[in-house]
């Protein structure tokens, strides 16, 4: 593979015309592709992001909640996102509901697609991080007066949050990648923008590589805010 | 009567814990409960204040009562912690919060205080305890003396009527017992209310009013502590104090 690529490089590098021409492909299509993820790519991760995550505390909830219906809803809403694939929810979203007279636009239908699926997976990670705290620290709270809501809020909430980050931030960092398959349902995130730039020039290998680079950057500036993000909440931690 | 309880039974799966207890401590006095490990002293302090639900049986702490052989609503419930302040044997402080955050919490978020009236609160309590120095650091940075009694600060910050303490000193390096049984010295003299679970038999005899013995979920005897260690009336008793002299 290396060795195609590197002989594909030395190919171009010997060809002056072709060099000028990749460049200039190269440059003209960084616009739009960078446009794809600020317009698209990267709303639709926060916005999905978020919407999942408070299903994934609902659904967390619900799971320790020792209510036997909304525990067994909660278990087959995660067993159903988790045993089909993410691909397959999208279309039956968006091609499949039209036959019920259900027609949702590329956008919303990718939304609600990728936050259900974020919900199942961060929901688990959300049910660990909770039972992970000691009964203790429930006790703690219930015996100065807190209610259940109380206790979640202001006790176990910010301490789960702190055993949280790294995993929800594998999750986050999956979802800006997985956001490459709303293309398959129209959505014209950075991706799509690819596809549509090297079908009409037929440097895939650049434009796509140029693409990869992009979401390369973003996920390494998301491991650069989780990092903030974990030295801050581990500042009550004894090291 | 500060506290009463009557006919207290409370069961864990097939095991019974606390097989009828009838219990009545004055305003102001200091309880100590001794007994052999597993007869129910830590499940008849929790059930003071219904961190664990009895099975039957009635409770009254100053004014309220519950009856546990009704159905109790949740609000009741909370209402009724608050009577009590709970200090634990592994102090339970909140990780992510000061010293001074542990014990404003309650005021803040139960009784909906102001943080500027609740934070001056806090520091005389932290005062009171002997640990305005350390008021900003969190539990992690303190000894385990120094964390028990910001545990004790935070539950005489919600102003209980009684205090609940589970072998507050159990955990701590023997070095350590002394500051947290004279912050509990501090407080028995003030005229507060106390239930102490505790193997400290010096703090025993020194400080209490009242010694209960507990064994096999009953309290088996029960009198001033010269009369209780000196002079037993039950073989029970009299094997138990054999034992840990
Ligand atoms: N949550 C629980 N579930 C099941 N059994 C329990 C529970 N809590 C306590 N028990 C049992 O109840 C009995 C009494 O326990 P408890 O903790 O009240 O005893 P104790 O007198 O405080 O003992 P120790 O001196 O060891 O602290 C024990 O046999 C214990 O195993
Ligand atoms: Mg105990």
């Amino acid at each position: 593979m290396v060795k195609m690529y590197l002989s594909y490089l030395n190919n171009i590098m010997m060809d002056h015309d072709r060099l000028e021409r990749l460049a200039s492909i190269a440059q003209s299509s960084l616009l739009p592709l960078v446009k794809g993820a600020l317009y698209n790519t990267i709303p639709l991760t926060i916005i999905t992001f978020f919407i999942g995550l408070l299903l994934a505390i609902l659904t967390a909830l619900a799971r320790i909640s020792g209510i036997k219906l909304l525990h067994g809803m909660a278990r087959v809403y995660v067993s159903a996102i988790r045993g089909t694939p993410l691909l397959v929810q999208l279309f039956i979203i968006f091609y499949g509901l039209p036959n019920l007279g259900v027609t949702i636009d590329p956008f919303p239908a990718a939304v609600i697609g990728f936050s259900l699926n974020v919900g199942a997976y961060a929901s688990e990670i959300i049910r660990a991080a909770i039972l992970s705290i000691p009964k203790g620290q429930w006790e703690a709270a219930y015996s100065i007066g807190m209610s259940y809501g109380q206790v979640l809020r202001r006790v176990i909430f910010p301490q789960a949050a702190r055993v949280s980050i790294p995993p929800l931030s594998n999750t986050f960092v999956s979802l800006v990648k997985d956001t490459s398959l709303a293309s398959l349902i129209l959505v014209t995130e950075m991706f799509r923008k690819a596809q549509e730039i090297a079908s009409t020039n037929y440097e895939f290998l650049l434009v796509y590589t140029e693409a990869g680079l992009i979401y390369w950057v973003i996920c390494f500036g998301l491991s650069i805010i989780q990092d903030r993000i974990e030295r801050r909440l581990n500042r009550y931690i004894a090291r | 009567m500060m506290i009463s309880v009557q006919g207290l039974y409370k069961q864990f799966g097939e095991v019974e814990v606390l097989k009828g207890i009838d219990l009545k401590i004055q305003k102001g006095k200091v309880v100590v409960i001794i007994g052999p490990s597993g007869s129910g002293k830590t499940t008849l302090l929790r059930c003071l204040n219904v961190l664990e639900k009895p099975d039957k049986g009635k409770i009254r702490i100053g004014e309220k009562e519950l009856d546990f052989a009704k159905s109790v609503a949740k609000q009741e419930i909370h209402a009724f912690r608050r009577l009590t302040g709970m200090v634990f044997q592994n102090y339970q402080l909140f990780p992510h919060m000061t010293a001074l955050e542990n014990v404003m919490e309650g005021p803040v978020t139960v009784k909906k205080e102001a943080k500027a009236q609740a934070r001056q609160k806090a520091m005389d309590l932290l005062k009171k305890v002997g640990l305005v120095q350390q008021a900003d650091q969190y539990p992690f940075q303190l000894s385990g003396g120094q964390q028990q009694r910001v545990g004790i600060a935070r539950a005489l910050a919600m102003e209980p009527e009684v205090m609940l303490f589970d072998e507050p000193t159990s955990a701590l390096d023997p070095e350590l017992v002394g500051e947290v049984l004279k912050v509990m010295k501090d407080l028995a003299a003030e005229g507060m209310t106390m239930v102490v679970v505790t193997h400290e038999m010096r703090f025993a005899k020194e400080v209490a009013d009242e010694i209960i013995f507990m064994d096999h979920g009953r309290i088996v005897e029960q009198g001033k502590p010269e009369q209780l260690f000196i002079n037993p009336q039950h073989e029970r008793t009299k094997q138990f104090l054999r034992l840990i002299e």
